[in-house]
């Protein structure tokens, strides 16, 4: 395929920080975002940690810049304020003649409110707040954002657990190859929730101390909040407006694992063709990747099962880290996110450490960046998203060749 | 293709010959024996979604011939209620304690494509929507893309929802179904706020080449969200008529998502009125029911009548066309997901 997808905005809110810049100064300045759970009474408060945007409802809709007249989730505004800082940051005011369309994801959508919803509900079918449930589906999210950003054509939302936000971008692009799109904004959005925490939580895989990627003694993932989206835009229309790219999009592939349907395949059948799928489609060369944003969740599993995949493609394996170290593990809205890291890695010359690492896995041979690298030349990242039902999908982001 | 629904519609040898009414609000998918279809373990652990999807993408998939596509597409409006529900249930009720995994785990977006492809251990493209009543119509426009790019050869392309008590009980709340139940098949002869609820899953397999099992072609969808008026739907369609190569006058036959509900329901009239005067039409709802993805179910119909080239007495509308080579199928899902696809004859 010859047409090139380039990046020309980014917008991201996390646990640690509102926006971009925000979030750089704590990725430089080895911050983590994981803590306290804060947000919700939960049985779990005080001995499992998450990764919170530490803002209000109230404070969050004021970022949002919406008053409290409309019934907006938590996904909702997590995903308006990144969305709208991805536009700015394009340079796009106001939604201009260009086809352009948004592509969201989410994993639970409307849960946050859902929750207070059914409680009533569970007691009397005739209780529980319609307002608190009519925002429940993952399509609510994506529309309210829509007619913020003043988007009326393709708007649609993925749903593919942990890898959904990776999948937006890669469908968007799609969108763009095949001139049904000029520009989509792709990302996704997921707020913490006690369905989720709970969920987790029974499967055994969540790390009582913060998840210690690819750590020999790593006991599971740390569950973050956050949204983040990226303006692709076809190579027409930055020749046209002159723009000088963030980045580009130069390979992606999509596969699954098919092996069970939380669990990752011993010889990470699943991440390894992903990967090749990507490699294949930028016409690099596994030499050529220069750094890559893993999965990397802190799961026993899936660190294994990446890095067995990553062993069998790279020799050596590239400079690695999980950024979840950061941010947690923010499901829906992690592809995204760190597909906005890996952008922040090539604009910097950075590269973001994998915190609380200490014994590398005895499996392997490798172990992560950790400590901030800076001075470095990165030409291509590769970002590694695996989700539930063996979905496992993999970006090439690349810096531009094309300057204005 | 395979189809589930409230109708007997999984058997590909008859085609609504038989019709099921009920006197409800609330109309349930006719399940088969999921033991044909699902290791006996499996088939009790699985919420009825799945069980529905994986069902009706393996019949699918026999009646194409195919043990393996190259990737499988598929919508959602809901995804995995049932799970959701007893998971959600579980935490309130014992209070974050005593939980086990199952529910939750199943309760993922994607589980219906990713159960599909862990039992035929499909390896490639997987991709769920989830966008209210354009679901199945992202999922349409992702597979043809995935074929025309040359991705894929073949795309297993389906969609599944799923209708509980609880989730019947809030969307009645809300005002969707109807308050006196009446005769499903009698749905459009007394039209009145509400409509009927359904449920149900429908695949198909898609293949870049056509063969004698063929059942149609799927040209082309497009997706309208919160269109002004009828005359924007009525412009939308003949921009898309114009990309086909095809005008208001090549559609034999248009397929409805009418449902019924006064409130929804005008614009299919405008439409038809203006831009297709004649044209016969048949409706859908009344046999599946409405939810977000019941558009599949009206292209697992309008693709039968194709196959056929005869429609059934009991759908049509006005007077039989001479020919059946294009059905243009319009949907909307309250009045915010606008619809349109394209099918041609083989």
């Amino acid at each position: 395929m010859s047409k090139r997808i380039y990046i020309t905005g980014i917008g991201m809110i996390s646990a640690i920080g509102n926006n971009v810049p925000e979030i750089l100064t704590s990725l430089e300045a080895s911050k983590t975002g994981i803590g306290e759970i804060t947000l919700f009474p939960t049985l779990h408060r005080g001995s499992l940690p998450m990764a919170e945007v530490k803002l209000s409802a109230t404070q969050l809709l004021n970022l949002a810049g919406q008053n409290g007249s409309q019934q907006f989730t938590r996904t909702t505004l997590l995903g308006m304020v990144a969305a709208k800082e991805a536009l700015k940051s394009a340079g796009i005011d106001a939604v201009d003649t260009w086809k352009t369309g948004l592509i969201s994801a989410t994993s639970v959508g409307g849960m946050d409110r859902t929750e207070h919803f059914y409680k009533e509900f569970l007691e009397d079918q005739s209780k529980g707040r319609l307002r608190d449930v009519i925002n429940h589906d993952c399509g609510d999210s994506t529309e309210r954002i829509a007619i913020e950003l003043g988007i009326n054509k393709l708007i649609s939302t993925i749903s593919t657990a942990c890898s959904s936000s990776a999948n937006t971008i890669i469908f968007g692009a799609n969108l763009i190859r095949s001139g049904k799109a000029e520009r989509v904004i792709a990302g996704g959005t997921d707020s913490v929730t006690k369905f989720t925490l709970n969920g987790f939580n029974t499967l055994m895989i969540l790390d009582k101390r913060g998840c210690h990627p690819f750590d020999e003694h790593r006991a599971g993932l740390t569950l973050g909040e956050g949204a983040a989206y990226v303006v692709l835009e076809s190579e027409e229309i930055v020749m046209k407006k002159g723009k000088q790219p963030l980045a580009e999009l130069t390979g992606y592939g999509n596969a699954n694992d098919a092996y069970h349907q939380t669990a990752s395949s011993p010889d990470g059948t699943g991440p390894f063709l992903a990967m090749t799928k990507a490699l294949k489609m930028s016409n690099l060369t596994p030499a050529e990747i220069d750094y890559i944003n893993v999965h990397g969740t802190g799961t026993e599993n899936n660190d294994l099962s990446e890095g067995i995949a990553l062993e069998r493609i790279f020799d050596p394996v590239p400079l690695f880290s999980s950024t979840k170290t950061y941010t947690g593990h923010t499901l829906g809205a992690a592809g995204a996110v760190e597909a906005v890291i890996s952008i922040l890695s090539i604009q910097n010359g950075m590269i973001f450490p994998n915190l609380q690492f200490s014994t590398p896995m005895k499996e392997l041979n490798i172990r992560p960046v950790t400590e901030v690298l800076t001075g470095q030349n990165i030409r291509h990242v590769l970002s590694n998203s695996f989700g539930f039902g063996g979905n496992n999908s993999t970006l090439i982001i690349s810096k531009p060749t094309y300057s204005s | 293709m395979g189809c589930i629904s409230p109708q007997p519609t999984l058997d590909n040898k008859s085609f609504l010959e038989e019709t099921v009414s009920v006197e409800s609000s609330r109309m349930k998918a006719i399940g088969p024996n999921y033991k044909e279809f699902i290791p006996p373990e499996m088939v009790r652990r699985m919420g009825r979604i799945i069980k529905m999807g994986v069902a009706a993408a393996k019949t699918s998939l026999a009646d194409a011939e195919c043990q393996l596509p190259d990737a499988i597409i598929t919508g959602t409006g809901l995804g995995c209620i049932e799970d959701t529900e007893k998971f959600l249930g579980n935490m309130i009720r014992n209070n974050e304690e005593f939980l086990t995994p199952t529910a939750f785990i199943q309760s993922t977006h994607n589980t219906v494509s990713a159960q599909i492809a862990l039992l035929i251990k499909c390896h490639g493209y997987n991709f769920t929507y989830v966008h209210r009543g354009f679901s199945f119509e992202t999922a349409i426009l992702d597979s043809l893309m995935q074929i025309e790019s040359g991705q894929a050869k073949s795309v297993l392309l389906g969609a599944a929802d799923e209708l509980t008590e609880n989730s019947f009980q809030i969307q009645s709340r809300m005002g969707y179904w109807r308050q006196k139940p009446a005769d499903n098949l009698k749905l459009f002869e007394h039209p009145t706020k509400g409509t009927v609820a359904g449920e149900g899953a429908a695949f198909f397999l898609l293949h870049e080449k056509k063969n004698s099992n063929t059942y149609a072609v799927l040209q082309d969808v497009e997706m309208l969200f919160r269109p002004d008026s009828p005359e924007e739907v009525i412009s939308e369609i003949k921009l898309f008529l114009e990309r086909n190569g095809l005008k208001e006058s090549n559609i034999d036959l248009l397929v409805l998502g009418r449902n019924g509900d006064i409130r929804f329901d005008s614009i299919y009239d405008s439409v038809t009125e203006t831009a297709f005067p004649g044209v016969p039409t048949c409706n859908f709802k009344h046999l599946c029911g409405e939810y977000m993805t019941a558009s599949s179910f009206g292209v697992w119909m309008a693709s039968r009548i194709l196959k056929n080239q005869q429609i059934p007495d009991m759908l049509i509308i006005g007077k039989k066309p001479e020919t059946l080579k294009h059905i243009l199928l319009y949907n909307h899902y309250q009045g915010i997901n606008h619809t349109l696809i394209l099918l041609s004859q083989a």
